[in-house]
């Protein structure tokens, strides 16, 4: 083998090959309603008219019986912490600092409960059952995002027992 | 006409961290011939392959099935690629089942693996998806709040977290191929491990392992002219469910108990927590044994962890639960399911080795995947069903 031709690296076994996606993600027509609202600090779902449940964020169509979605119902920003987990691991790409507590909270009225953050507590302090209120962005920050809610904060309220939110965890 | 089916080979990887040596090609390749060899077989003679992995993104190589075609000895043959998010292992064991079953094929290739060193499925499954907080921390972070449920309203201990993941980390070291080797473990071990997702710790989440998993199923005539010892294939079952809808059940999901109901069924099975010796079942994180034990009828509602605590779940216990270490020992995401299913038909044909659970007749194998979405169950038997 002459020279030029010798291989510059013993033996390649791996190859580091970076990829990256960039993408526009869509809301869709339903969605859209449902973020318009975030921006305007309002917590706006939809009720199936055939089960009657009260889906936030709504759905174009009931998950539970298929049809389309009926009339919008504007929910209070109350609600009910039904089971949480607190993040002690760092990992690529996080975007906040552990630990954190990240929540399933029911809201009051609503039949799903909405993944989202909890905070203004230390996080060994927060229940299963525990009350809740939305801690809103300020006015000038708010975005057609769930995000423009803050996080949950507790009310202070007693808790809720256990056999209440067992369906809803 | 549904014909008989028979596990003839049984194959699989030494897990590790990372298998260095090994491409991906050479992963599923060593799985595949450790299979063949043990059913006495070669590439030529097998007539299609059914392949799983879990989701392509976790390894960023798109479609693998179809490369990996050549190092399958599968050109020119029927291929198929399962997917079923981490059940997959299991759901594609049962497709190729399925293949004999239904009289298609009489010997059908089975293969899954993960190469997870080549990726990081802890970034892939924390994603920040758009218009949402970033709540994503990895599976531990998804499955975390479902376990503290089932504590709470079960009111378990927490030692048996503990104890699930000194046991199946006992059973490993009976198992060559298990990634995890941890001779030293106690139960102390577990206990002052770190609480990575709030309640479950360092010790009671499953590794991420390179590995395979790899069966020969066969027809009845192709088994009994082997004259070797199979495993019966009994009964299959699959189910599935949407993610989010009003009063789903994340701790005992229904398409995890449907999925038990429609195999024990199919297996003439009525009395599963005597009838069934011994079950590997999909546990990543240690408190998955207890609750799969209630979704499955192992166990009576809220009594999962007391079989735990009793010591019924172990090697020489009364119903022992993964033998060979389980998910908990070793996690090739798209393999545990299809290790999960090849170990229960290694205790029905008694070729567990040292992780044999004496006189085992029948064993259930089980999977599941996504948000506890999908669920494989088989049923494997030392006799014809
Ligand atoms: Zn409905």
């Amino acid at each position: 083998m002459s020279e030029a031709t010798k291989p510059v690296v013993k033996d390649v076994t791996t190859m580091a090959a970076p990829v990256s996606l960039k993408f526009r993600a869509r809301a869709g027509k339903d969605l859209s309603r449902f973020l318009r609202g975030m921006k305007e600090r309002r917590i706006v779902g939809r009720v199936c008219p055939s089960c009657n449940y009260v889906y936030v964020p709504p759905r174009g169509a009931c998950p539970t019986c298929g049809c389309p979605m009926g009339d919008e119902r504007v929910l209070p920003e109350t609600g009910t912490i039904t089971t949480f987990c607190i993040v002690n691991i760092p990992f690529e790409g996080q975007k906040l600092k552990p630990p954190y507590v990240c929540a399933s909270v029911l809201l009051d009225g609503a039949d799903v409960a909405l993944f989202h953050l909890v905070g203004g507590c230390d996080v060994n302090d927060v229940r299963m059952g525990m009350r809740v209120r939305a801690e809103w962005v300020d006015e000038a920050d708010a975005e057609l995002s769930l995000e423009t809610i803050r996080y949950f904060v507790p009310t202070g309220e007693p808790d809720r027992p256990l056999a209440q939110i067992r369906e809803h965890i | 006409m549904k014909q008989r089916c028979a596990v003839l080979g049984i194959g699989q990887t030494h897990h590790a961290a990372k298998r260095g040596d090994l491409s991906m090609s050479g992963l599923v390749r060593e799985a595949a011939l450790r299979a063949l060899e043990d059913a006495g077989m070669t590439f030529d003679e097998i007539d299609a392959v059914v392949m799983g992995k879990a989701p392509d993104f976790f390894e960023g190589v798109m479609t693998p099935e179809l490369y990996l075609a050549d190092a399958l000895g599968a050109a020119g043959k029927p291929v198929f690629r399962v997917h079923t998010a981490g059940s997959v292992g299991g759901s594609t064991a049962i497709y190729a089942a399925h293949l004999i079953t239904s009289g298609i094929h009489k010997r059908v290739l089975t293969i899954a693996w993960e190469k997870q060193s080549e990726s990081n499925a802890m970034w892939a499954l924390s994603p920040k998806y758009p218009f949402s907080p970033p709540t994503t921390a990895g599976a531990g972070g998804y499955f975390a709040p479902f376990v503290r449920a089932y504590i709470e309203f079960t009111g378990a201990p927490e030692h048996i977290g503990w104890q699930v993941a000194y046991k199946d980390r006992i059973h490993a070291l009976k198992n060559p191929y298990a990634h995890l080797q941890m001779p030293d473990i106690t139960i102390d071990m577990v206990k002052n491990s770190p609480v990575l997702w709030d309640p479950i710790r360092y010790l009671e989440t499953c590794p991420s392992s390179d590995g395979a998993g790899a069966m020969i199923l066969v027809s009845e005539d192709v088994a009994e002219a082997s004259g070797k010892k199979v495993a019966w294939v009994h009964g299959t079952a699959n189910r599935t469910e949407a993610i989010l809808y009003p009063r789903r059940n994340q701790v005992l999901p229904r398409a995890g108990s449907d999925c038990a109901k429609a195999l024990y069924k199919e297996a003439g099975i009525t009395d599963p927590k005597r009838e069934i010796d011994t079950a590997e079942i999909y546990v990543p994180f240690a408190w998955f044994e207890p609750m799969w034990l209630e979704n499955i009828g192992l166990a009576d509602a809220n009594d999962g962890w007391k079989m735990v605590d009793a010591g019924d779940t172990m090697l020489g216990g009364r119903q022992p639960i993964n033998p060979s270490g389980g998910v908990l020992s070793s996690n090739p995401i798209g393999a545990s399911g299809m290790l999960r299913f090849l170990e229960a038909a290694h205790q029905v044909r008694g070729t567990a080795g040292e992780h044999q659970v004496e006189g085992a007749k029948k064993a259930l194998g089980h999977a599941y995947g996504g948000g506890s979405q999908y669920f494989a169950m088989w049923i494997v038997g030392a006799e014809k069903p």
